[in-house]
């Protein structure tokens, strides 16, 4: 009796939490899909390789390829000196370097327009030496630094307090330079924690909207990333083109996950 | 995130050794500050600073401005409606995700993680494709502030599931079924025993998501319709306001969300840290 009412119980909360997440995610995201390809897998294919859409994808792969490997070594680096370190100033940003998760994203684009628009406290100088940064390639991508930010370092922050100075000491002991023990015996340890980082790094990279749209300027074929294309295809009512760049970040996104799962399970052997 | 908060409470080991070994750290940590300075505080700083540029009379008329006000009001009263829905269907989630078993639970576990991977735009995308004017379901929410909520539980689902998930795995059964044992009910022994250990990491998981959805852009632009007095929020109304070139009073409007959105990270680091302390005893 009491057995079979818990089970009763049981699959009605199973049946409402995976209700819950079909309505809100699954079916949503299977509905780009099937509306993507509906009419085919060549006009969708057609739909993303137009020339602004191959502009736009390039752009978001440029914006990948400087904003994660800056934020990778500066992660490291910054997790290394707050775990290892003693430093004036440390306290403080161990405090600020979370905020980018808190801020909403036009307030980083705010942020970066103030200091490095044309009549920016940094920017002004660039604009009289005839570089531009907002509005421009440069602009985006300090945004898209700003919100991926904090990734690396708080994936590697625990796993370097939890392997400890041990080994580094007996490397150090024994002979080892620095560099030589960050190589051979730090780095080796939490490299799984610095690929965690990077992935959900270039997922943000990827994927960042708000900041960008502010600082673009959004500009069609120039300053136009793959989320902004998306938009700009759907307020000119191009749906298909829409779903179609939206299917092609999603499998992106899709294939972020597989690789959190895939670092999961080795994280755990 | 409560894995993460018990690594940091950790004490950190002094550093033995010579002069050049400190030395690094001091460096990386000195070249860490200059990148974040230039990248994060001294943006934040300018924010702050323009938006006193006109005097405090100026910033307060700015904040208390009709449409301004508004939208910072319907931000925050949906922002607490989705937390609290989050705080049960997280919950729920994450208990069903740890106890229950059924085939395809990994599938599901990972699925979890798709609003924090999948691109804002998208997520209002994809809510608009089912739920929007041209969508198959038999209703329409397009530009109401019912979709302004549901792209707002959307991206803040992983939220409460991940920071309670942790703490359930965690969770000794023995108490469980001791009190199950003594007579209490299902009910009672979640509501008396697994409940008031799940607290700082349900609390966590809400300040997480209230901020998320404090600040939020990317999933409400398209969803909305940015209505004014109705269903913009307050990202929306800034993105507005620096487009038209009033940069004063986004900055403004700006220095209330920076505040309200460092009251819940401080809120946040201090319910895990003190979790941590009594779980660690």
């Amino acid at each position: 009796m009491v057995v079979a009412s818990s089970r009763r119980s049981r699959i009605t909360l199973r049946v409402i939490a995976l209700g819950y997440l079909a309505l809100l995610l699954a079916i949503p995201v299977a509905m780009v899909f099937y509306r993507t390809f509906e009419h085919g897998f060549g006009s969708a294919w057609e739909a993303v390789t137009t020339p602004p859409a191959q502009h736009a994808f390039y752009l978001t792969c440029l914006m990948v390829v400087i904003a994660v490997p800056l934020n990778t070594l500066f992660g490291v680096g910054l997790a290394l000196a707050l775990v290892r370190g003693r430093w004036r100033g440390k306290t403080l940003v161990s405090a600020i370097v979370d905020l980018p998760f808190a801020i909403s994203p036009v307030v980083v684009g705010l942020a970066l327009i103030l200091v490095y628009g044309n009549s920016g406290w940094i920017g002004s100088w660039f604009a009289d030496n005839g570089v531009r940064i907002i509005f421009s390639t440069p602009g985006m991508v300090l945004a898209t630094i700003f919100v991926s930010l904090p990734f690396v370092v708080r994936e590697v922050v625990p796993v370097l307090r939890e392997i400890g100075t041990d080994q580094e000491e007996a490397a150090h002991v024994l002979g080892a330079g620095p560099l030589q023990t960050f190589w051979r015996i730090t780095l080796p340890a939490i490299r799984w924690g610095v690929a965690y980082g990077v992935i959900l790094t270039t997922a943000r990279s990827l994927g960042e909207f708000g900041a960008v749209a502010v600082v673009s300027g959004k500009i069609e074929g120039q300053t136009e990333t793959m989320t902004l294309f998306v938009e700009q295809r759907y307020q000119a009512f191009d749906l298909a083109g829409a779903y179609a760049a939206a299917v092609v970040l999603a499998l992106l996104a899709l294939a972020v996950i597989a690789g959190m799962t895939l670092l999961d399970r080795r994280k755990e052997t | 995130m409560s894995v993460r908060a018990d690594a940091a409470a950790l004490p950190a080991r002094p550093v033995r050794g010579g002069l050049a070994r400190a030395a690094g750290p001091a460096v990386g940590g000195a070249l860490a500050t200059a990148y974040i300075s230039l990248i994060v505080l001294i943006p934040l700083a300018a924010v702050v600073v323009e938006s006193t540029a006109g005097g405090l009379s100026a910033f307060w008329s700015a904040i208390t401005g009709a449409q301004a006000f508004g939208a910072m009001r319907f931000t925050v009263v949906v922002s607490l409606a989705v937390v609290a829905v989050n705080i049960l269907t997280g919950t729920l989630i994450a208990w069903v995700l740890v106890r229950d078993r059924f085939p395809g639970k990994r599938a599901i576990n990972a699925l979890i993680d798709l609003p924090f991977a999948l691109p804002t735009i998208v997520a209002g995308l994809v809510l608009l494709a089912l739920y929007g004017p041209k969508g198959p379901a038999p209703f329409d929410i397009g530009f109401t502030r019912i979709a302004v909520a549901l792209a707002l539980l959307f991206v803040t689902l992983p939220f409460v599931v991940r920071s309670v998930q942790p703490v359930l795995m965690e969770l000794d059964r023995e108490m469980e079924e001791a009190a199950a044992s003594l007579g209490a009910k299902p009910a009672t022994v979640f509501r008396r025993v697994v409940l008031p250990n799940l607290v700082p990491a349900i609390a966590a998981g809400a300040g997480l998501a209230f901020a998320r959805a404090l600040g939020e852009f990317g999933s409400v632009v398209l969803i909305s319709g940015n209505i004014p007095f109705k269903t913009e929020v307050a990202s929306v109304f800034l993105f507005g306001q620096i487009e038209s070139d009033n940069t004063a009073g986004a900055a403004s409007v700006s220095v209330v969300l920076l505040v309200l959105s460092f009251v819940l990270l401080l809120f946040v680091s201090w319910i895990s840290t003190r979790g941590v302390r009594r779980g660690g005893g």
